[in-house]
């Protein structure tokens, strides 16, 4: 896009990863993709010709409350980790470093989009108002969801990868018809048509390889779909690196597809959420598709069953621990004079609040019951259901009173 | 009442769904200016526009994902799979995704998709156009699966899969596409209910279950049966998804004897699930073993063997001997 855009190269985790770059390039008789940043990992704001306006439309309220948010999900992720060693969660899957990914994207959609995630964009289940302690509940092993999409517009997680991103294209095909249908009703020129609309979906690098990104591309780009591609490139899929999903920036393949593909820096929140907004407003107008690739790093293990150390060294952790989304941003508000010590004083506060309720809230979820389960797996009478369902009642009418007898007898 | 075919009657059917609903749509490969492979979408996209009835690109996971995507936005999507070996690149948007979404949501989503899918063989084509697939979608909860045999039943029932919440799977039988029927476009009358079995044929001695392709194929060997003095229930499923245990149940008791018959092969199909729950319900009724008529454990053979794979009358005879030989 600009001159200003450092060679992604330069912030690859692993040699090998530029070797492949390298070779790629080579290959291509293209260069690797340029990578969009304004806030260096040294706290300093750059420009960029096309995303520097998106930059300047920040306040210094609104980016006090990216770090506030960044800080808020972080600390989250340490209590969700913390109750997942206590017996608490079944799993957890944790985000930390991809904090200015989920935060900078998540604040860029408006509550008429449509969002939807993957499993770890706990981020950006934040700034769509999901109540995270009922972000819990799918890893206590007491719901698959936990909240009602319909709610915040920030779908389920899903745990097939990649399966979202076809639902995505067809959320992105209705707008479209509810659009073409709202101007054929004449609401678009009496002014109560809704706000135009967009779909931003998430995936990662790993996911990227998966059957259903290609068939989704291929769809939003054949029906110029309002759909936002958001890859979080964290570099790692489990124990496999990014070299082994693609020998190209993910970005590139975009243009495969004929759609634009950015690559963004994915530890800058503001520059995530500069290309983000723009690629929203894109997608609304009518524009079509856009990929967006953020070069992030996955700092922590792939889930509370995961052991990085048998697959990656220390040495590449700390060169991204460098690059830390929070850090830099806190360097610029301090330099700026935007944020003081009582202010980061008071986000630590109001992490430890966040990380209580989140405590409390687990300490006393429900229990589920399995004829919720019965209940839901048809919205119609189902015969099966119902004939299995009072099969149940009647089995379990047999202990009745059992569990008193036996708590009586300990 | 008017005569047309089965392949007319879907025509018609997803004409009238696509009049009566402005959010029911169609989407598959060649639907559109073609009229499918098979014409059922023939002079939709002309009638209804290229949003209503759309082409979608060669993917099979694509056109099943997108359609739960336009549900969630409260669209109406009826896919067409092109034909039945076809619809295995779909199969996990289907089994993992659609049939949970419901659930897993606990309650608050539905996606209301339908899937046609044209099965079975006797139309000598080649590989992966013969195969018979329902017992894999049937193992999933959350699926339902209905499949007509006759013209009015295949105009009221692809209507009926659209207005109903769930997600529907309607296999449809492709070597009866061009079977004539009388269709009653006013009133479903004892179509009503999709998900309810019908008895075709009344008898006293035995019972033989059959659905889609095979209920000529068992009305005529009834027919057969009768020459000789015996006197066979023919019971059309009509539904896969939930079965209509309580009418199978009901002709056992009244006859003893059950024989199920379908083209997918025997083991781990329908038939076998059948046969566990008649044998629960009406142990003390049966007379005999429940015998299954299917297809052999072997991928679909070439198409200049089918007639040796397919159920015949003669298959379903020697079945119906075995049972009176009890």
């Amino acid at each position: 896009m600009g001159a200003t855009h450092l060679p992604s190269t330069e912030f690859d985790g692993t040699g090998l990863d530029d070797q492949l770059e390298a070779e790629a390039e080579a290959a291509l008789g293209e260069p690797a993709a340029e990578m969009v940043q304004l806030l260096g990992p040294d706290g300093t704001l750059g420009t960029d010709p096309v995303f520097s306006e998106y930059a300047e439309r920040l306040d210094a309220e609104k980016l006090r409350g990216f770090y506030a948010d960044m800080a808020a999900i972080r600390r989250f992720d340490q209590e969700a980790t913390a109750l997942q060693r206590q017996g608490q969660l079944a799993l957890w899957v944790p985000l930390t470093g991809q904090e200015a990914a989920q935060i900078g994207s998540g604040r860029a959609s408006q509550p008429q989009d449509y969002i939807f995630p993957t499993y770890r964009e706990h981020g950006v289940a934040l700034t769509r108002n999901v109540d995270l302690a009922e972000l819990l509940r799918q890893f206590r092993g007491i719901s698959n969801g936990g909240w009602n999409p319909k709610d915040t517009n920030f779908h389920l997680y899903t745990l097939v990868l990649a399966a979202q991103t076809p639902h995505a294209v067809g959320y992105a095909m209705g707008i479209q018809r509810d659009q073409r249908l709202a101007e054929a009703n004449g609401l678009a020129e009496s002014g109560t048509a809704e706000p135009k609309a967009a779909v931003m979906v998430y995936f990662g690098d790993g996911a990227s390889s998966e059957g259903d990104v290609h068939e989704s591309m291929v769809f939003a780009s054949s029906y110029n779909a309002p759909v936002v591609f958001f890859c979080q490139n964290n570099h790692w899929a489990i124990s496999v690196p990014t070299a082994v999903q693609t020998r190209i920036p993910l970005s590139n393949r975009a243009k495969g597809y004929g759609f634009p593909g950015i690559r963004v820096d994915g530890n800058d929140v503001i520059a995530v959420h500069a290309v983000t907004e723009w690629a929203l407003e894109h997608a609304r107008q009518g524009n079509g598709p856009v990929l967006i690739e953020a070069f992030t790093y996955r700092v922590g293990a792939h889930t509370t069953a995961d052991d990085p150390t048998k697959y990656r060294e220390s040495s590449e952790e700390a060169l991204w621990r460098a690059k830390d989304p929070l850090e830099r941003l806190e360097k610029y508000l301090r330099s700026e004079g935007m944020a003081d010590d009582a202010f980061f004083e008071q986000v630590a506060a109001d992490g430890n609040e966040l990380a209580a309720y989140i405590r409390k809230s687990t300490y006393e979820s429900d229990t589920p019951d399995i004829r919720t389960a019965f209940a839901n797996t048809y919205v119609e009478a189902h015969p099966l259901v119902a004939e299995e369902l009072a099969w149940f009642e009647e089995y379990s009418a047999g202990f009745a009173g059992e569990d008193t007898a036996e708590g009586a007898g300990n | 009442m008017t005569t047309m075919t089965i392949a007319k009657a879907i025509n018609e059917g997803l004409r009238a769904t696509l009049s009566n609903n402005p959010k029911s749509l169609l989407m598959g490969e060649d639907i559109g200016p073609l009229g499918g492979v098979y014409r059922v979408t023939d002079g939709l996209i002309a009638e209804f526009g290229a949003d209503r009835v759309v082409d979608t690109p060669l993917a099979e996971s694509g056109i099943v994902g997108t359609a739960i995507g336009l549900a969630l936005r409260g669209y109406l999507p009826v896919c067409e799979i092109q034909f039945d070996g076809f619809v295995f690149p779909g199969f996990n948007q289907i089994t993992t995704q659609l049939a949970k979404m419901h659930s897993r949501s606990s309650g608050n989503l539905t996606v209301p998709v339908v899937i046609r899918i044209p099965y079975g063989g006797g139309i000598g084509s080649i590989e992966h156009h013969s195969e018979s697939p329902e017992a894999l979608f049937a193992h999933t909860a959350g699926l339902r699966i209905i499949t007509p045999s006759n013209p009015h039943d295949a105009y009221w029932m692809i209507q009926q899969a659209v207005d109903c919440q769930d997600p529907v799977i309607v296999f449809e039988p492709k070597r009866r596409y061009w079977l004539k029927g009388e269709v009653d476009t006013e009133a479903a009358g004892l179509a009503e209910d999709p998900f309810k079995a019908h008895i075709v044929r009344e008898g006293t001695d035995a019972t033989v279950v059959v659905y889609g392709p095979l209920v000529p194929v068992a009305l005529a060997a009834a027919n057969a049966a009768a020459e000789d003095g015996r006197s066979v229930e023919v019971i059309d499923l009509r539904s896969i998804s939930p079965i209509d245990f309580d009418a199978i149940e009901a002709s056992v008791k009244k006859t003893g004897r059950l024989i199920v018959a379908h083209e997918a092969p025997t083991f781990g199909g329908i038939g076998g699930e059948i046969a566990a729950r008649i044998s629960e319900r009406a142990f003390h009724s049966l007379e005999a073993p429940v015998i299954r008529v299917g297809g052999f454990h072997m991928p679909y053979p070439v198409a200049k063997v089918e007639e040796d794979y397919l159920p015949d009358i003669d298959r379903i005879l020697e079945a119906l001997d075995r049972t009176f030989a009890y």
